[in-house]
């Protein structure tokens, strides 16, 4: 704007001032902000944060509706489920697992699928036609037998949790980077790059890689979203985590057979899944629009 | 002679599909010319008839399939590596997009000092000194360099791509349709900047265009390519004034004319481009030549010399060929031809 300013006629004086760093429509996202701090926070925190100890039981106050329910108290704000463990001592203790889960599934499944896709992308030739058969093969596994198999061959636990994420998300970041890539190359920018003499190795950490972060985040902050709910899955169908350790999926598969006379118990932790997922998805749009310098003074 | 392209041949394969056959992609067929320094060659021609190929065959970022890129009297075209580094230190280019030739993600400093500090260790300061310098002789301010290129028009991010170039004190640039992109108004400056870096730096010019208007005024020769060759080529002016081969009065004719009497360009180029797949045999433009006879769809034409150091290929240059026939008005037979 402020080359424009200097060489342009100031004939379009604005009414009002502009805001240089104006931020995207949206504002900063308070809420989902909010959501993954507090998310973040309980999984840090844990057990120090809980009002009850999230395993212990207390069968004489068991299905304990919610404080706004009728019979319900603030002994325990979201009830308690069978056995009378407060859930929500209990969705505060299974944050951990959640956050734990897609870290590790995200910054795995994301670098490998990525290394692929910009390998197959950018050299083309049979590491393309290796990599991305190899995709396909993977993709035409579905990811709930690929659990079964896995879960019988290792032991079921989080880091079963986390290899059945990896090994099904690669494929994801590989099919998407790969395409990117294809496109980036292609660009003048590129070629200006290698007439100045520019090695392969500082196209792609220049030119390539910064260009794909945005698509990178926008995956990574879906993916959340979707490994919360497959690690809830796979914990649920019992192939992931295992009693006594807690994690949301687990809880919604506890409180099935109760759903009828105590919806609270699947309710809160399905709440939970879904706060988590909304969250990062709209905090990752956010992210995205921040950090591409195009939009900074739009 | 300072880049000299010599008999390059450029095929691209084409898988097969399911209800097509393999093949080749003739792009580039025998194409040789050179470029002295402070000189400018142009290379006119319609879309697809190859000359970004030729381009790109210039700037080594394709090999040829046969011939040579030759640089200050070395074959460049099969090095690689450091044995490229003078080259590449000394031919820049300027593409047709400015919007695809800057990276958006780095600021107009580090864009200008990339191909500089790949080249020379230079410390920071004398970097952006160097970047200070070419911004200037482009026209933009130094603040310039601190922003990004979406903070500029069109026109400004194509001084960013020029000033770019500049950045390495070149020998010779490859302009591969450098305002075809732009507004009119703005074109006319891109290229008198053009013309004055020229003239102060005593560059090498190989621009690619289809403005003929642009070549005519901009370059010092000209060669017209016709499905990947090279059909008449010599002085511009040469070349404009007196067309000898059929396509080069076609497409000269096949231009507006800036006078309103000047009768209107007939559809003197009949017909499409032919399949670069697979090219007519023997003279390239027969199949669209109002003049075709006997041996243009069997022999391919010599190259004659026309004169005034003009060559061209035609077999109606031949000895002993037929007076073409003429339809319509010759190209820029001017007023002459003019009804009264």
């Amino acid at each position: 704007m402020a080359v424009e300013a200097d060489l342009a006629p100031a004939d379009t004086a604005a009414p009002r001032p502009r805001r240089r760093w104006r931020l995207p429509s949206a504002g900063v996202p308070w809420f989902s902000g909010l959501i993954l701090l507090l998310l973040v926070v309980c999984a840090i925190g844990g057990d120090a944060l809980t009002p009850w100890n999230p395993a212990a039981l207390d069968l004489r106050a068991n299905f304990q509706p919610p404080v706004w329910a009728e019979g319900g108290s603030w002994a325990h704000p979201l009830g308690t489920d069978n056995l009378g463990r407060d859930i929500l001592s209990r969705i505060v203790a299974g944050a951990r697992v959640s956050l734990v889960v897609s870290l590790w599934a995200i910054v795995l499944s994301g670098g490998i699928g990525s290394l692929a896709g910009m390998v197959a992308g950018y050299f083309g030739g049979w590491a393309d036609v290796l990599i991305m058969r190899l995709v396909d093969i993977q993709m035409s596994i579905p990811p709930l037998a690929l659990a079964l198999i896995l879960a019988a061959v290792l032991e079921p636990g989080l880091e079963t949790v986390v290899i059945v994420i990896v090994v099904t998300y690669w494929t994801w970041y590989a099919r998407i980077v790969r395409g990117e890539i294809l496109s980036l190359k292609e660009r003048d920018y590129v070629a200006l790059a290698k007439v100045a003499g520019v090695g392969s190795a500082t196209i792609f950490h220049r030119h390539l890689a910064p260009n794909i972060l945005n698509t990178m985040l926008v995956l990574a902050t879906l993916q959340i979203g979707q490994v919360i709910i497959f690690e809830a899955s796979l914990s649920f169908l019992g192939l992931g985590i295992q009693s006594p350790a807690i994690s949301w999926g687990l809880m919604l598969a506890d409180a099935r057979a109760y759903l009828t006379n105590a919806w609270w118990a699947i309710t809160m932790p399905g709440v939970a899944i879904m706060l988590v997922c909304l969250s990062s998805n709209l905090f990752g749009d956010w992210l995205r629009d921040v950090l591409d310098p195009r939009r900074k003074q739009l | 002679m300072l880049l000299e392209a010599r008999h390059l041949v450029k095929r691209f394969d084409v898988g097969g599909g399911l209800f097509r056959r393999a093949g080749q992609v003739h792009a580039v067929e025998d194409v040789s010319f050179g470029i002295e320094p402070g000189r400018t060659f142009a290379l006119v021609g319609e879309s697809g008839c190859g000359k970004t190929t030729v381009a790109k065959l210039m700037l080594l970022l394709e090999r040829p399939t046969a011939g040579e890129v030759v640089y200050r009297g070395r074959a460049v075209s099969g090095l690689s590596g450091g044995a490229l580094t003078e080259f590449r230190s000394e031919v820049q280019a300027v593409f047709q997009d400015p919007y695809s030739s800057l990276n958006p993600r780095l600021r107009v400093g580090r864009i200008v000092s990339e191909p500089l500090l790949v080249h020379n260790r230079m410390s920071g300061a004398e970097a952006r000194k160097r970047v200070d310098e070419a911004l200037e002789v482009v026209g933009l301010p130094r603040a310039a360099a601190k922003l990004y290129p979406h903070e500029f028009s069109g026109g400004q991010r194509q001084r960013i791509a020029i000033a770019r170039a500049l950045a390495l004190r070149p020998k010779a640039l490859v302009l591969d349709e450098p305002t075809s992109a732009l507004d009119v108004s703005i074109r006319a400056q891109i290229l008198n900047l053009l013309s004055d870096i020229q003239e102060e730096f005593g560059l090498a010019y190989l621009i690619i265009a289809h403005d003929l208007a642009l070549v005519e005024h901009f370059s010092h020769e000209t060669g017209v390519m016709y499905l990947g060759a090279l059909v008449e080529w010599g002085p511009t002016q040469t070349v404009f004034d007196r067309p000898r081969h059929p396509y080069t009065q076609a497409l000269l004719a096949s231009a507006p004319h800036p006078d309103p009497d000047h009768p209107p360009p007939g559809d003197v180029i009949r017909g499409e481009i032919g399949s670069a797949l697979s090219p007519p045999a023997g003279c390239r433009f027969h199949p669209r030549c109002p003049h075709a006879f006997a041996p243009c769809d069997r022999a391919e034409p010599a190259t004659t010399d026309t004169g005034q150091g003009a060559w061209a290929r035609c077999h109606l240059l031949d000895a002993g060929a037929p007076a073409p026939v003429r339809r319509g008005e010759p190209a820029r037979a001017g007023a002459a031809g003019r009804p009264a």
